[in-house]
């Protein structure tokens, strides 16, 4: 069977929504992260921890919970493959603030710990308790060809069932997040029109 | 002792981004880790940032550490005896 897109989620514009319906709006928030404390709270994401991230592990959080949790069973070896533009830069800035010369330089332990785009997917995967390929990849723009040969090559190879795919873009207050399930059954088509379509 | 405790408590919400607390939730001898605050290791390393930078106080022996973070409590006597600053 070919591999199709079984689920997807959105966050843009205000606007989060599951499988092209909206599921949470709020236009009133003039910065992204109380715009995501919003949909947290609103949605009932319980997780604590979600209050120490930086803004790119919070996006991530909740764009994958609301994905994970609408489907009927999550494989324990589902891969993450995650992608976007801005790695980290909001918490890196942060970071190097904090040990600026006018700052006294003490590094802050709770921000340093999120200077890698990769935490995302450790929160992710402890969250769900995967234990899966995973891998994040900086772009210069959203790479929907090679989200496409990376999670069939992961599937066809064996290494996985199926691949939380996603594109997860955060720099302050801009924000982009995409994410989608790559697996074998029906579905949406997996193509690069399809998925600049549904970005 | 009791402005230090709220000193305390505002210092720890910041800088742990305990975003949904107050200092009323947090009280004097509330366990920080474990069953109370339920902070990690990493908070940990923080409140060791805290005492150096705004109370002159270096931690050489990390079983001293168990004891002073105990609680809010624990802390402030720890910080009254010993600050530099």
């Amino acid at each position: 069977m070919k591999n199709k897109i079984t689920h997807y989620c959105n966050i843009k514009n205000g606007k989060i929504s599951l499988n092209g319906k909206l599921v949470f709006e709020n236009q009133d928030e003039p910065t992204f992260l109380k715009f995501i404390k919003s949909a947290y709270k609103t949605l009932k994401i319980d997780y604590p921890k979600f209050y120490k991230m930086d803004p790119l592990c919070k996006l991530s959080l909740v764009a994958s919970t609301i994905l994970l949790d609408s489907m009927e069973s999550i494989d324990s070896e589902m891969a993450l493959l995650l992608c976007n533009r801005s790695s980290c830069i909001d918490i890196d800035k942060e970071h190097q603030s904090s040990i600026s010369y006018e700052n006294g330089g003490y590094a802050s332990p709770a921000t340093f710990v999120y200077t890698l785009p990769n935490i995302a997917l450790g929160e992710i995967s402890i969250k769900y308790k995967l234990k899966s390929e995973n891998s994040f990849f900086i772009f210069e723009n959203f790479n929907p060809k090679f989200m496409i040969d990376y999670s069939e090559s992961l599937i066809n190879l064996g290494k996985s069932k199926s691949v939380l795919c996603g594109w997860l873009e955060v720099n302050q207050d801009e924000y982009n997040a995409f994410v989608f399930i790559v697996e074998p059954k029906e579905g949406e088509e997996l193509s690069v029109e399809k998925l600049n379509k549904l970005l | 002792m009791e402005e230090l405790k709220k000193e305390l408590k505002e210092k720890i919400i910041d800088a742990l981004n305990l975003d949904d607390m107050s200092i009323g939730d947090i009280k004097d001898s509330d366990f920080l880790f474990g069953d109370g605050l339920g902070l990690d290791s990493i908070d940990a390393l923080e409140l060791i940032v805290i005492l150096d930078k705004d109370y002159g106080i270096k931690l050489t022996d990390p079983k001293e550490g168990k004891k002073i973070f105990e609680s809010i409590e624990t802390m402030a006597q720890y910080i009254s005896e010993h600050r530099t600053k």
